[in-house]
């Protein structure tokens, strides 16, 4: 059951991110370097290439050796960012990473990963204005011992809000930054493809059930 | 000469991180090992981890390595391959991450900057604080 909700993850993530390759490429010419769209596609095709390997693995293993291919395949800063973002869900993960306060643990340590990393936090026009609500949301719902479903509505919900605000935000992190003011009424790209991650595990998670 | 502290070059691009270290051996000679890498993992504009790494370790000696890299990206990922080097070769007195720094520098004035004041012995401190002088 796992090794096949672990396949799912990575055939939709890989899939969500070549169909939206040229979408985030497009958005990070606007605003970045161009290169967010064949990087994550690059990174995600060599997550991919290890499915089955990766499928066999407990959740600490297969998250951390899933961000190390995003790491060593990716050749921009979003490598070290997704990747530490994986890594460091692997070590705060159990082997089962069997409920939302779980995984809302898990993304927690995860994302202290990306703000040491990018040094940076939210209110700067990142991905992490997309990642932190989510995770915020989740706790909570775990708190509250919110259905699975609900759960989900609840992170959905928090990603689309999280990529509207970050749109309006002003840059002050990485190649956008130098635009300052101009980055306003942009989408950023990292933003923009943690959303798109989010509703993906999301969809996965909702066919697991 | 590993008595000196080494240069590495890390650019989005093989060429300007060629070109750059060209610079650096024309002005300030051979004393200094120099080390650089471009291009992410498909040989394509961007940096690439496991490349940043090798040349680290191609050049890293006890006086350390001064990294100087351009856009942010290859500072993340050069970052990343120090903590990797870290990791790999374990934490303590010597351990790569207390010898290798990443130099907040214009990349073509910092390498030569920083090679300059490497070639004159200096510490690693020494030799990034010089190169990061041009940050202003």
């Amino acid at each position: 059951m796992n090794d096949d909700l672990k396949l799912r993850l990575i055939d939709a993530t890989a899939a969500v991110i070549r169909d939206n390759a040229e979408r985030l490429t497009e958005l990070d010419q606007a605003i970045g370097d161009g290169d967010h769209g064949i990087n994550m596609k690059r990174g995600f095709e060599a997550i991919a290439a290890e499915r089955d390997a990766l499928a066999r693995l407990a959740w600490p293993q297969a998250l951390h050796k899933a961000g190390m291919a995003l790491v060593m395949k990716v050749g921009g800063a979003s490598g070290p960012l997704y990747g530490s973002l994986l890594m460091q869900m692997g070590k705060a993960a159990d082997e089962e990473l069997g409920s939302i306060g779980d995984l809302a643990t898990c993304l927690g340590a995860g994302i202290e990963a990306v703000k040491q990393r990018g040094k940076s936090s939210t209110g700067q026009k990142t991905m992490l204005d997309v990642l932190v609500p989510v995770q915020q949301t989740l706790q909570q719902a775990a708190g509250n011992g919110a259905e699975l479903a609900a759960a989900i509505a609840a992170a959905r919900r928090a990603a689309d809000e999280g990529q509207a605000a970050a749109k309006e935000m002003v840059a002050t992190k990485g190649r956008a930054s130098y635009l300052g003011e101009r980055s306003k009424g942009h989408d950023d790209p990292g933003a923009t493809s943690s959303r798109l991650l989010v509703h993906t595990v999301c969809d996965v998670l909702e066919g697991a059930r | 000469m590993s008595e000196h502290v080494a240069i590495v070059i890390v650019s989005h691009s093989a060429d300007v991180a060629k070109g750059t270290a060209d610079m650096v051996r024309q002005m300030v000679g051979q004393e200094v090992r120099l080390a650089w890498t471009g291009g992410d993992p498909d040989g394509g504009l961007g940096t690439d981890v496991a490349k940043i790494k090798a040349a680290i370790e191609s050049v890293l000696g006890p006086a350390g390595v001064a990294v100087l890299v351009d856009l942010g990206g290859a500072e993340t990922n050069s970052e990343m391959a120090v903590e990797l080097l870290a990791a790999e070769h374990g934490a303590g007195q010597g351990a790569p991450e207390n010898k290798v720094r990443i130099c907040n520098a214009p990349i073509v004035e910092g390498a030569v900057m920083a090679a300059t004041e490497a070639a004159g012995g200096s510490s690693l401190d020494d030799v990034c604080a010089t190169a990061e002088e041009l940050s202003g």
